[in-house]
C-alpha cells in the first residue's frame, strides 16, 4: 500500500492528496461518532432509566435540560464550549493535568461537544423504551426474587433493546452530521478535528465541487440508510 | 401624500447590500454610518471570509458591493462576469499582526523562533488572504515546519481572533484593525516585507451596477471621512 502510494506519487500526486483529504476526515468522523455513541450509551442509560422510573417532581426539569440541544443553535453551544473548554473554564483545568492549555482544538474537546449535542437523541429513545417496559414486568421479576440489578439487566434492558438500537443509531448519525460546534471549537486540524462536515465546507468554499459532491453524496446516502433503519427498527419493535 | 413626499425628495433612498471581508468589520460599520447620514441611503453589511463570499456571489448571492481582503478576488469576479469592469480599486492595505492576550508572550519574530506556545491561530489560508499572509510570514522566517503542528485555523480572520481572545490559542496572526482599538496584550506588527502586501480591493458587483446606493458607497469609500476611519484602524492608504 505504502509502496504503491510512493510509486504513484510521482505521476498523480493530486489524486492521492485528494484521496487523503477525504479519507482522513472520514476516519476521524467515524472515530468521533463511535467514541461519542459508546459514551452516550454509558451516560445515557442510567439517566434514561431514572427519567423513566423516578417519581421525583423535578425529573421533567432534568428531562428538559437533556432535551435542550434539540432547540439550541449549535452556535450557542459552540460559544459556551469555546469558553468552557478554554484556559479560563473547567476544560482548562482538565487540560492542565496533561500539561496542555485548552481542550478546544482536540479530539477530546470534540467528544465533549458531541456528547452534549447528541445526548437527547440517545436518551429519549431509551427512556421511551424503558417506560414501555412498564411496572408489571419489573414487579413480576421482583416476585421471582430477582434483585433490582438483575431485573434491570435481565428484564428491562432486553425488552428495551429496540430503544437502545434506535438511540445508538441516532446518536452516531447525529454526531456524523455535526457541523457548527466542530467549526467553532475544532480549529480545522487535519487528522484531529477536521471532520467530514468541515471538509465539505472547505471543499465548497474553495470551489472544489468534485470533492464536495463526492463527500456530500456519501452523506446523503448515509442519512437515508440511517433514517430507514430507525424506521425499520421501530416497526419491528411494534410487532414484538 | 406619499407621492408628494417622493416628488419633493431629491433622491429616492436606495439600499446597498455590501459583503465585507471580516478584517474590515469595524471600519465598515463606522463608514456605513457616516455614509447613511451623508446620503440618506441604506447600507446592509454582511461579514465573512473573502473566499466564502466569492463562492456565494458566484451562485447568485444578492450583494451589490464586495469589500474584499485581496485584489485577486475582485479581478476574478470581473473576469467571470460577476462584477463591473473598471470598478475595482484599492480601499485599504491591511497589516498583519502577531497578537497575544498575554502581555509578555509576543516580543517580535523571536517569539516564532523559540515557539514557546501550544497553539497559534491563523485564518484559513485558502479562504482568507490574512491566513495566506500568515503562512507566507512563517515561511519567510523559516519556521513554518516547526510551527505547523501548533497551527489552528479559523474559518475567517474573525474566528482566528476569537480563538486568541478566548485564550484557547495563546497567540495568533490577526488583522491590525482588530486590535488597533486597544492596547492590551502584546503584539508584533509583521513587517510588510515578509509577505505579499494585503492590498484590499472593493468592486461593484453586477447586481449593484444600477444601484445608486452602491455606487455612492464606493465613491464615499474614497473620500476623506472614510479614509480617515481606514487609517485610524491601522490600515495603509488605499490608492
Amino acid at each position: 500500500m505504502a509502496m504503491a502510494g510512493k510509486a504513484l506519487a510521482g505521476e498523480t500526486p493530486q489524486v492521492l492528496r485528494t484521496a487523503h483529504e477525504i479519507w482522513s476526515p472520514l476516519v476521524l468522523t467515524l472515530e468521533l461518532a463511535t467514541v461519542t455513541t459508546l459514551l452516550l450509551l454509558v451516560v445515557g442509560t442510567p439517566l434514561a432509566w431514572w427519567l423513566a422510573r423516578s417519581h421525583a417532581r423535578w425529573k421533567e426539569v432534568v428531562a428538559a435540560v437533556v432535551a435542550m440541544p434539540l432547540v439550541l443553535p449549535p452556535s450557542v453551544l459552540g460559544f459556551y464550549l469555546l469558553l468552557a473548554l478554554g484556559p479560563h473554564g473547567p476544560g482548562g483545568i482538565v487540560a492542565r493535568l496533561q500539561g496542555a492549555r485548552t481542550l478546544a482544538f482536540t479530539f477530546a474537546g470534540l467528544v465533549i461537544g458531541s456528547v452534549i449535542y447528541s445526548l437527547p437523541f440517545v436518551v429519549q429513545p431509551i427512556r421511551n423504551a424503558f417506560e414501555a417496559v412498564g411496572d408489571r414486568h419489573m414487579e413480576a421479576a421482583a416476585t421471582l426474587r430477582a434483585s433490582p440489578w438483575d431485573a434491570f439487566w435481565r428484564v428491562a434492558v432486553p425488552l428495551a433493546r429496540p430503544g437502545f438500537l434506535t438511540g445508538a443509531v441516532l446518536g452516531f448519525a447525529h454526531t456524523v452530521g455535526e457541523f457548527g460546534i466542530v467549526l467553532m471549537i475544532g480549529g480545522n486540524i487535519p487528522g484531529e478535528t477536521r471532520t467530514l462536515s468541515v471538509a465539505i465546507y472547505d471543499f465548497v468554499e474553495t470551489q472544489r465541487w468534485a470533492e464536495a459532491h463526492l463527500v456530500a453524496g456519501l452523506l446523503v446516502v448515509f442519512a437515508f440508510v440511517v433514517i430507514l433503519s430507525t424506521m425499520l427498527i421501530d416497526k419491528r419493535a411494534r410487532h414484538l | 401624500m406619499l407621492f408628494a413626499a417622493d416628488a419633493l425628495s431629491p433622491l429616492v433612498a436606495a439600499e446597498a447590500r455590501v459583503a465585507v471581508a471580516a478584517n474590515f468589520t469595524e471600519p465598515a460599520l463606522r463608514i456605513a454610518t457616516l455614509y447613511e447620514a451623508a446620503s440618506g441611503h441604506h447600507v446592509k453589511l454582511s461579514f465573512g471570509a473573502t473566499g466564502q463570499f466569492y463562492a456565494q456571489i458566484a451562485h447568485g448571492a444578492p450583494f451589490d458591493v464586495l469589500l474584499s481582503a485581496d485584489q485577486a478576488t475582485p479581478q476574478k469576479a470581473i473576469v467571470e462576469g460577476l462584477a463591473v469592469a473598471g470598478s475595482a480599486f484599492t480601499y485599504a492595505t491591511g497589516r498583519l499582526v502577531l497578537f497575544s492576550r498575554d502581555s509578555t508572550l509576543v516580543t517580535g519574530e523571536d517569539t516564532l523562533h523559540t515557539a514557546r506556545f501550544a497553539k497559534i491561530a491563523i485564518a484559513n489560508p485558502v479562504l482568507a488572504p490574512y491566513g495566506a499572509a500568515a503562512i507566507a510570514t512563517l515561511q519567510a522566517l523559516g519556521v513554518l515546519d516547526t510551527v505547523r503542528s501548533k497551527i489552528v485555523q479559523g474559518a475567517s480572520i474573525a474566528q482566528a481572533y476569537q480563538f486568541v481572545e478566548t485564550g484557547n490559542a495563546e497567540l495568533g496572526f490577526v488583522a491590525l484593525s482588530q486590535v488597533a482599538g486597544s492596547s492590551v496584550g502584546s503584539r508584533w506588527i509583521v513587517p510588510e516585507a515578509l509577505h505579499t502586501p494585503i492590498a484590499q480591493d472593493a468592486v461593484l458587483l453586477k447586481s449593484g451596477a444600477d444601484n445608486v446606493a452602491a455606487q455612492g458607497f464606493l465613491h464615499f469609500l474614497q473620500q476623506e471621512p472614510a479614509r480617515h476611519v481606514i487609517v485610524d484602524f491601522g490600515y495603509g492608504h488605499g490608492r
